[in-house]
Formats: C-alpha cells, structure tokens, sequence
C-alpha cells in the first residue's frame, strides 16, 4: 500500500497558531485528540449525534467528528480546554457546570460546555426553555438534564455578576 | 508496580478540597478536571510506542468456524500480531457467574457480534483493515431467537447442560387460594441498553516482569482481575490493574469486553496496546438488559386486597450467562413488587438463545418485573373501579412486611407516604391546544402536523422495590485503606479503595466520610488500583453502603490508633482517655475530650508519625434462597422508590410527551443531596428512556440498530422537569443509615409514564417501549 498522501493544514487552536500534515481523510476530531493529544474533545458516537465532541470553529459550534481537519485550515478552533481562563482559573461555562453539580461521568461535558459558551454570546439571557432547547443536540446518559439546564442558568447569572471569562 | 511511568495524562490520584462533611452538597473533587478536559478517561491515555487493537466480529448469530485464515491480515504493512483462540494461553473461557464465553471464539459463533480474532498495529486505521482483511470460513446455522422456544425442550441445545440457565420457583403462603377478582396480563420488555457515553477502551502494557499493567474502564477491578489471571496464564498478582476514567457504566461494564484482548496483545507483542471501540462496536461489546416475556395471575378480594400472585417470568439471557442467574433471581424475588400479598406462586426462568448476551444493567431484574407488576395493579383497580392509588395503598408494605421468600422488610418500607407524597404534589397545567397555542409544545414538536385536537392529558403512577448489594449468601464486601500523616505542618488523610468511581460520585463520598470521621480539612483520594483489596462491583446501588462503610470502617480505626497514641503520649493529662476513648473528637484537626476540652492539635501530638489502617467492611450476611421453595432471607436491604409521571399523548399521531415526571425516594441519609438528586433524576431519564424510546431491535438474531442515530436515548427536548422528594429514614443496618439510591428510580419510573399513556388513551399497552404504532393502530 502507498504511503497515504498529507496535506498541509494550518490553523489556530486555542489560541496558538501551529501547521500540521494531515491525511485528506483525518477528522478534525482526531486530528485534535491523536495528533495534537487535546483529548478533551470527546468523541462518543462517530457519526455526530451525541455531540461530545462539540468545538468551536471561528466561535461557532460543530461536531469535530463531521469534519475534515484539511478543511478547516486557517480557522480558529477552540476546545473545552481553551475556555480555562488565562489564569488558569475556570471559564464561566465550566465554573457552573461544577457548581451545579452539572456533570456526573463527565464524558458529555466538554461538548455541552463549548455548545453552551457560544449559546450564551448570542443569548446571555436565557429562559429555561431557551436553555432547554440550546442543548438539545447534545446527549447526556447520566444526569437527566436537571442540573445541566441549571448551570446554562448559572453560567448566565455568573456573566451578569461580572465574573471573568476571558473567552 | 512494575511500572515506574504512568501512561501520558492517567493520574493516581485526586486532590481537590473536599470541602464539607456528609449530609452537604459537595462539589465533586474530579469536577475541575472534568469541566477543562483534563480527566483522562480510558480512551485518552498514551504510553510509547503503544499499538492499537481492533477486533473482528461475527456477522451471524450462529456458525460453525470452519476456518480462520490470517495471513492476509498479518501481510498489511504496520500490523504486529494478530490473534485468535489458538494463542489464548489460559483459559478459552471467562464469566461472571457461569464460565461459559470464550474470549475469542472457537468452533461455535453464538451471537451477532462475537469477538472472533483481534489485531494490533500502528495506527487505528490499519488496524481496523487488518481485521476485515481476516477470512473467516463460516457454516451459517439456525439461530434460536424466542427464549420461550429456547426453554421448551424442543430447541436446539446452544450451551451443554440445557437452554435454562437458571430457573427460580418461589412458593409462598398456602397455595390454590380462591379471590374475588382474578386478573390476568401478559407484558414484554424490549432489549435495553445502558449507553454510557464512554466507549469500552483501555491500555494494557506489558511489565518487565511478566506481568501485565492495565488502564481502563471497569466496574470491578478485583473481578477483572481475576478472570484475566485465568485467560493470561498468569498468577493475579502479576496482572495489575488500575481504574482509568469511566465514562458511565449502568451494568455495561460488569463483564470484561476488551480486557483480555489488549492484555493478549500486549503479552504477544511486548508493546502497550490501545483499543478504543466505536459506539457500533460498544453495542456489540458489551451485554444489555434481558427482554423478558411475563405472565401475571392476580387474585384479590372485590375490596381490592391481594389474594395471590402468580407470575411466570422468561428472561432471554443470550448467546453467554453473564449476571443472568442474579438476574433471575431477583426478577423472582421482587415479582409482587412492594406489596404485601398471601400467596406467591412465581417461577422465573433465564434462557441461552442466539441473541446478544444479556446481563447487568440498572434495576437488575427488578425492572422488567416493576413494569409487569404496576401494569397489573392498574389493571386490577380497572377491573374493580377504584382509584390506582387506593388499590395501592391497600396493599402497601410496612416495616416487617414479608418479601414472597419469606424475609422480612425489618427497616423502613415507606411505601404509603411515598404514594400519598406523589399524589399530593401540584400538578403542571395543562397544555394549550386553543386559542394561539405554540405548536412546538405538543407531542412531536415542530413535527406534529396536527392542530392538537387529538392531544389528551394522562397521569400514572407507579411505585418499585430493590435490594441494594449483593444477595443470596454472597460474601460482599469493601476494602480500605485510610492513611493519616502530617504534611507541612496539616494534617493529610490519604484514602485509598479499589472502588470503581463511574460517574456516581463515590469519589466525593470517600472524601467527605474521611473528613467527617477524622475531622480533617485536606483528603487526598486515590485512584482505584488493585494495589489494594477488592471493593467489590460497582453496581447494586451498593458502593455508598459497602466502600462506605470501609471508609468509614478504616477512619474509626485510625483515630482509635490515634486517641491510643494520645493516651500514650498524654495520658498522664488525659486520665480519662484510657477508659472513655470513645468520647473523644478529631474535628478541625484538633482533639478533643468529651466536654469539648483541647487535648492536642493532631499536628502537634502525630509530628513524624503515620497512622494507617485497612479494614474491610461487609453489609450483614444474608443466605441463598431455597432451589424448590424460594424461601430464604437473600437481601440485606431494600430500596424503595415511586414515580408520578404526567404525559400528553397525540391519539392521532401516536407521539408522547411526557410534561413532568415527580419522584419520591427513600435514600435512609442522604450523605451528598445533590448526588442524590442527580442519581434520582438520571435514574428516572433511563426508565423513560425504556417507556417509550430505547430498545435494540433485534430481528432473527441479528441487531439492526447499533448507532445512537437508530437506538434512541432520551434528549433534554425528551426529558421534563424532575420534582423530586427525597426521605431519609435510616436503615440502622446500614453505615450512616444510608440506603442505595442509583437503581430504584429506574424501576418506577418506567410503568409510571406507561400508565399515564394508558390513562390518556384507554388502551392496554403492554409492552415497553411503547412506540407511536402501538396507538395509532388500535384506533
């Protein structure tokens, strides 16, 4: 078999700018969890239904498991572990979600906390319905959602406050 | 350990300030890590120069092997080995109970999705191609699929010794009794799966001893252990194991999956081996909950008192035994569900089919029963005009109530106040379906085509019962280790236990016991490893109870050890610490005497020393059941739960939406209120899942729906509000009179939503899960 062929991709991931040689069929996932050891992201079902391994691509979220790295050159990626403060104290996002006892396994997480940060940059507001509906593509096995819709709540009131979330 | 390196990002243990005692919310000490992507579960560990495993499966559910051929397999370049049955050293054979599954099939396929060959190579992807590239020569055999047939004596044979794994009669109270009322029902409970989020995966890396250092995700390390001392070849205490992270586990985690083949992979190899399994592949790899088919009898007086219950129970176990037998056993024991009745008259049997295995997931037995048993009892009060919750109430246990074997239920059994609880809590309102209403709010959301007007309201109630721990003569026990030091100038409490942490927080737990008991503010709490004894299985709600207990166990022996150094040291002081020792307080680390007097800062009397205990704990013994009868006293403690479940059901369009499901639980003490609650609310999400969403299809053997885009688990969109009320009356059995909470909500929850669909469209429905079919098709 021929060696496969690699492609340059060049992007920025949680800030740091870096170049890579991928295959054309790597996914973005385990481009971040293989190559570059983010095993943050989550990858719990493949094919984009459980959402674990929800990213932000230029702030937006998506399923690193539907994606191509090679596609997404010269874009800003961030994973759950670009959203620790800079201080390395937690983003809001996270610092609710441990509050409110939003996490139990903890493998969902990751993926509802990006999903959750860039819901809160368009809507920082939410009713609990609007909360509710902001995490419906994201699985959950543990919780019952109870204390995940909380911490969307909480994450809000702790913006309001003032808190510092430097993402 | 032989290993002086930890793979890349596997921790030994967890620091975080535990900050609170027992009976506080406490955030979790794994929490940080968890919420910035530092845990490192199983699927996330690296070691150098590690391989990856992939696994070939069967595409039947039942064959002859005539031939494996690997050669095409071993020539893909990056491949280092690939194995099959012929290069198992020990054992062919594992299991729980019974064993009876061969780590890589030989001569006799007996599932859709059995572990055939394994290869390890230098990237996922080869891997995964070595494997298909495998040729398997098969002779395609008739699957045995309905485990009635299966049982019937006219089936073809799967495993020596017979189609019956385990049959349990129970006979109880005098027998052929006459009633009033006789009400008969026949209930089907699909194939259920645990689903956890995290996929089987691990990391096995062979020793310069040889012996063998395993990472992964488990629910027993001890047990694993065990078995792939067995499977290896090896004496256990060569074969090393320490608890990665786990990503949820619910049962699917009892039996090893992957264990052995990294472990082959690794020995053969003499490199780490990974292996991460796909979610298709989880399905496949791990067992699920056992259908069953359930054939009621109910005598009752025109009253509405239990007479009698006759209950025929047929379980499909599956191609391989796993947990089947405790399966069936407590399917017997909690036939009748929380009620007290006459007479018993239940056999239960547990059946070897072609179908995937099944075996442990939560509710263990007690929920394909609780869905027959509370659909009968809405039956009976159907039957007889009265009001559900009447009828259940009349029958209620009490304290000292007797189980069908026999035992007495000699701690709370707030069934009644759990009922009436249930049914005083407000009610939601009722959905709009005039005048401007939000289409989004009906059944099916944005995909009802309808205008509401076949929408109806329902309500259902329904209650469980559960042993927590292991039963029938089991010896179950816990081990601790509990280690006091001083560490720059403050005391450090250092708790060690082979406890599988899965999610449930008994991570946290270890932490707030070891401050409580030992009054100090900084508990370290290590990585479960087998490096200490076994804690027993992660299941059975009992690890609060049982590693608990060890915890708490080894913390009172540590300050024993303390106070008697005290006297030691200070005794000429403290007269009265010789006798009255047991009054004495470690709080703040500080001792104290019985009038609250300082006797010593711990940091000032400890100084260099370092006070260890380990202690085991087990939960009072309990004894098998008798093989003719059923009677015996198998349970050390019962759990009980209810469920008011509000839906509205489309009659058009045969889509169900559950509004609100409220919960009441007795949990004895509720040690972490949050945890609890959490344990409560995602309980009662996976009996919902089983009402109306999650089964494996499987059709003549072969399942047809291994992804998470065909197998559906409930979403937030699924899930309503959770009203919960927690009750705490102590079990005085139990350490801190706790009770165990992760099962029971799953079994009310189930018949709960049914009976509110049954209450909202009139019908039967007998089965779960119940699909939109089911009611349309009878309109």
């Amino acid at each position: 078999m021929n060696p496969e062929e690699l492609f340059l991709v060049e992007l920025t991931v949680n800030g740091n700018p870096l170049s890579a040689r991928v295959p054309a069929r790597r996914l973005l996932s385990d481009f971040l969890r293989h190559d570059l050891r983010l095993t943050g992201t989550h990858v719990g079902c493949e094919h984009g239904v459980c959402g674990a391994c929800t990213i932000l691509l230029d702030g937006k979220p998506v399923r690193g498991c539907l994606i191509f790295a090679v596609s997404v050159s010269g874009s800003n990626v961030t994973t759950v572990e670009g959203l620790v403060n800079n201080d390395g104290s937690l983003g809001v996002v996270q610092r609710a979600f441990h509050e409110s006892h939003g996490l139990q396994c903890g493998f969902c997480t990751p993926g509802f906390i990006t999903t959750i940060h860039a819901f809160l940059k368009e809507n920082p507001h939410p009713t609990e319905e609007e909360a509710r509906e902001a995490i419906a593509g994201n699985l959950c096995r543990c919780t019952g959602y109870q204390n995940i819709i909380k911490s969307v709540l909480r994450a809000a009131e702790l913006i309001d406050s003032g808190v510092r979330d430097d993402h | 350990m032989s290993n002086s390196t930890l793979p890349t990002k596997q921790r030994d243990h967890v620091e975080a300030p535990v900050l609170g005692g027992l009976g506080e919310s406490v955030a979790r000490p794994d929490g940080t890590l968890k919420v910035t992507g530092d845990f490192a579960y199983s699927s996330d560990l690296w070691a150098d120069g590690m391989l990856w495993a992939s696994t070939l499966r069967s595409p039947h559910p039942h064959a002859r092997i005539k031939s494996i051929n690997i050669a095409p397999a071993l020539k893909i370049n990056g491949v280092s080995a690939v194995l099959t049955h012929d290069d198992v050293p020990g054992s062919k054979l594992y299991g729980l109970e019974i064993v009876d599954q061969p780590v890589l099939a030989f001569d006799t396929i007996r599932f859709h999705g059995e572990a055939i060959a394994i290869v390890a190579a230098d990237h996922p992807e080869t891997a995964k191609r070595a494997a298909q590239a495998i040729v398997v020569e098969y002779e395609i055999l008739e699957p045995v699929v309905d485990a009635d047939y299966a049982i019937s004596g006219n089936a073809p044979v799967i495993h020596d010794g017979g189609n019956i794994t385990r049959h349990v009669p129970i006979i109880f109270g005098p027998q052929n009794l006459k009633a009033d009322v006789v009400v008969k029902g026949e209930y089907e409970v699909g194939m259920q799966d645990q689903a956890p989020l995290g996929p089987e995966s691990g990391l096995a890396i062979p020793a310069d001893d040889g012996g063998i250092d395993l990472y992964l995700s488990t629910q027993w390390l001890h047990v694993d252990r065990g078995q792939l001392a067995t499977v290896l070849g090896l004496p256990p205490e060569k074969v090393r194991l320490t608890l990665a992270g786990v990503g949820g586990a619910f049962g699917a985690r009892e039996d090893m999956s992957m264990q052995a083949h990294i472990a082959l992979l690794a020995m053969r190899t003499g490199k780490p081996v990974k292996i991460v399994y796909s979610r298709e592949e989880s399905f496949f790899g791990h067992v699920h909950r056992h259908p069953a088919k359930l054939r009621y009898e109910h005598g009752v007086t025109k009253e509405g008192k239990l007479v009698y219950v006759k209950a025929n129970i047929v379980l499909d176990g599956g191609a391989y035994a796993s947990s089947s037998p405790a399966v069936c056993a407590n399917a017997a024991c909690f036939a009748v569900g929380p009620y007290e009745v006459e007479s018993a008259t239940i056999d239960a049997y547990v059946a070897y089919t072609n179908n995937p295995p099944c075996g442990a997931m939560r509710g263990f037995g007690a929920v394909q029963t609780g869905f027959a048993y509370e659909s009968q009892m809405d039956k009976i009060a159907e039957t007889l005009g009265m009001d559900p919750i009447e009828l259940r109430l009349k029958n209620a246990m009490v304290r000292d109530s007797l189980m069908p074997t026999g035992q007495p239920v000699d701690s709370a059994a707030p069934v009644a106040e759990i009922l009436e609880k249930l049914r005083a809590m407000p009610l939601p309102p009722l959905t709009a379906t005039t005048d401007g209403f939000d289409v989004i709010e009906l059944p099916g959301g944005a995909s009802n085509v309808t205008h509401g007007e076949g929408v109806r309201r329902g309500i259902g109630y329904a209650v469980g019962i559960k042993n927590i721990g292991f039963s029938e003569g089991f010896d179950d026990y816990s081990t601790a280790k509990v280690r006091l030091q001083i560490i720059n100038g403050e005391p450090v409490v250092e708790v060690h236990t082979a406890a599988a942490e899965v999610g449930q927080g008994l991570v946290t737990l270890k932490g707030q016991i070891a401050r409580t008991e030992l009054g100090v503010q900084r508990v370290v709490v290590h990585v479960s490893d087998t490096q200490v004894g076994s804690a027993g299985s992660t299941s059975a709600s009992r690890q609060s109870y049982v590693t608990g207990g060890a915890v708490m166990t080894a913390c009172k022996a540590v300050r024993d050890e303390v106070l008697l150094y005290a006297m030691e040291k200070l005794g000429h002081l403290h007269p009265h610490l010789l006798h009255f020792r047991a009054n004495y307080k470690m709080v703040n680390g500080e001792i104290r005497d019985g009038e609250g007097q300082l006797v010593s800062s711990l940091a000032d009397l400890v100084k260099d020393r370092v006070f260890e205990c380990t202690r085991e704990y087990r939960h009072r013994p309990t004894t098998p059941i008798d093989p003719i009868t059923g009677q015996g006293l198998p349970h050390a403690q019962f759990a009980f739960a209810g469920h008011r479940a509000v839906v509205d059901v489309d009659i058009e369009t045969g889509m169900v939406k559950v509004i609100e499901m409220a919960s009441v639980q007795d949990v004895g003490k509720a040690l972490n209120p949050q945890a609890v609650e959490g344990q409560i609310e995602g309980g009662t999400a996976q009996g919902l899942g089983l009402a109306i969403l999650e089964e494996i299809q499987v059709v003549n053997g072969k399942v047809k729906n291994p992804s998470f885009t065909d197998y559906l688990i409930p979403t937030v969109l699924d899930m309503p509000p959770v009203r919960s009320i927690i009750l705490e009356y102590a079990d005085e059995h139990a350490p801190y009179g706790l009770r165990g909470v992760g099962e029971a909500p799953t079994i009310s929850s189930t018949p709960a939503v049914v009976s509110a669909i049954r209450q909202a469209t009139g019908l039967a429905l007998t089965r779960v899960p119940v699909r939109p079919e089911h009611i349309t098709s009878t309109l």
